[in-house]
């Protein structure tokens, strides 16, 4: 027993070594398991105080440019609500189903702090559990699909932004109503794939991918991105398929974070049919 | 504590500061990032002890990783680093060895030692954060890109702020 002691105390350093980097290990691998509330990231409150003075003054360089936005969006919303009302006026629906027309409820957030050329990145909001944020919600923007909350303290939440080598998200081709996957590969924070796309489909160099809704985590038809290269390799059974994004992940400086108020019902009722297969 | 730990407990403030709010925005090429906060732990004293050195290690890594949402990615390489220091620093020794109490600093130690001391640590350093982070080798030419392009740009801050940095030269 004294040999054996004697035997740690003289490799402590390479004992203390070893303890810390398997310590850290264990962080990483249980850091990249998906959805979580944890104390220890950016979603933590002086952390995120820290990021956000650091975003909030590189956001006076590009004031304008979110002014912009914003106001476009104004107008597009303005626009839609217009139509909307022109629709109820002459509407031939006779059943309306209330749960289901506010099946999806928004909640704006500023972005505290945003990374793009990392391989997972991640961005922190300004929004918490205190106004009903919790792991597995979606958040969009005026252009398109951001990402998944992934973890929320009090008032501030981290999303996996599009831009993660984890993240995918289930998106169809429009047009075509085609099923496939969107995954970063961890090169240009302006390109993303579409992987799963069959060979017999036929997807067009412009064609807008957009969300399937099949998870109940992203409404359905939020744009993605826009079709830029389509390569069909030989003894393949996908086509290579590269989609500009709508969103300028540089640019990001408000998302809506969309609870689904309809998904836990969705949920269960898929656990019910299929059973427990996790 | 004794007025040099002071002092190191103000920098430490300060490097993990820097590095959130100012180097973490500034990526060059999209690839090349600048971790300055290696250079806290290569310019602790000399003949501080290793197990200390590698919980100051994991602390400082630890923080950064709070800030890159990172959890124990930084810590795991710091602290790598922290471990080989003193191994290095003995496989270096110039003849005579050092000062006691002398620091690793260029002033003291002159460019093409302090070159030696830190190129293969940063090295390292990096090498282990960016192949972790990518979870693998499936990118490992743009990995190395981003290795080398970070390896430059570390390197060229920290030789640039031995050379701004007040001379703590006192004989």
């Amino acid at each position: 027993m004294e040999r054996l002691l004697n035997f740690i105390y003289e490799y402590r350093a390479f004992f203390t070594f070893l303890f810390l980097e398997l310590l850290c290990a264990w962080l990483i691998i249980e850091n990249n398991q998906y959805q979580s509330t944890k104390y220890f990231n950016s979603s933590n409150r002086l952390a995120a105080n820290i990021l956000g003075f650091s975003q909030g003054t590189r956001e006076y360089f590009s004031l304008r440019t979110i002014n912009e936005n914003l106001a476009f969006e104004n107008a597009r919303l303005r626009t839609e609500l217009e139509k909307r009302n022109q629709l109820i006026g002459d509407s031939i629906r006779t059943h309306i189903d209330s749960a289901r027309i506010n099946q999806f409820e928004y909640v704006s957030a500023k972005v505290v702090a945003n990374s793009t050329n990392l391989y997972k990145n991640f961005i922190t909001i300004n929004k918490g559990s205190a106004d009903g944020i919790a792991p597995g919600m979606a958040a969009v923007s005026d252009a398109g699909a951001v990402g998944k909350v992934k973890s929320v303290s009090e008032h501030y939440a981290v999303l996996i932004s599009l831009l993660n080598v984890d993240e995918q998200v289930s998106s169809v081709i429009k047009r075509t109503n085609q099923l496939g996957s969107v995954r970063w590969d961890g090169l240009n924070m302006r390109y993303s794939n579409l992987l799963f796309i069959p060979r017999h489909a036929q997807p067009v160099i412009g064609d807008s991918v957009v969300t399937s809704g099949f998870n109940a985590v992203f409404p359905e038809g939020i744009l993605v991105g826009i079709i830029r290269e389509v390569n069909l390799k030989e003894e393949t059974p996908f086509w290579d398929i590269k989609i500009e994004l709508s969103q300028d992940f540089g640019r990001l400086a408000f998302v809506e974070v969309v609870k689904s108020r309809l998904k836990s019902e969705k949920d269960s009722l898929e656990h019910i049919t299929m059973g427990d297969t996790k | 504590m004794n007025r040099s730990g002071v002092i190191q407990f103000i920098l430490f403030f300060l490097y993990v500061l820097v590095q959130v709010l100012v180097l973490r925005n500034l990526v060059l090429f999209n690839s090349a990032f600048c971790f300055l906060y290696i250079a806290f732990i290569l310019l602790l004293p000399i003949e501080l002890n290793s197990l200390i050195l590698m919980v100051i290690g994991f602390v400082i890594g630890f923080t950064i990783d709070i800030f890159y949402d990172s959890m124990g990615l930084h810590a795991f390489a710091t602290v790598l680093v922290a471990y080989l220091r003193n191994y290095w620093l003995a496989t270096i020794t110039p003849q005579g060895g050092y000062d006691s109490s002398s620091s690793s600093s260029l002033t003291v130690n002159g460019l093409q030692w302090f070159l030696v001391y830190t190129l293969p640590l940063v090295f390292i350093h990096h090498l282990v954060l960016f192949f972790v982070e990518a979870s693998g080798f499936t990118l490992f030419w743009y990995t190395m890109l981003k290795v080398v392009g970070s390896l430059l740009f570390t390197m060229s801050v920290i030789i640039l702020l031995q050379y701004l940095s007040p001379q703590r030269r006192r004989s």
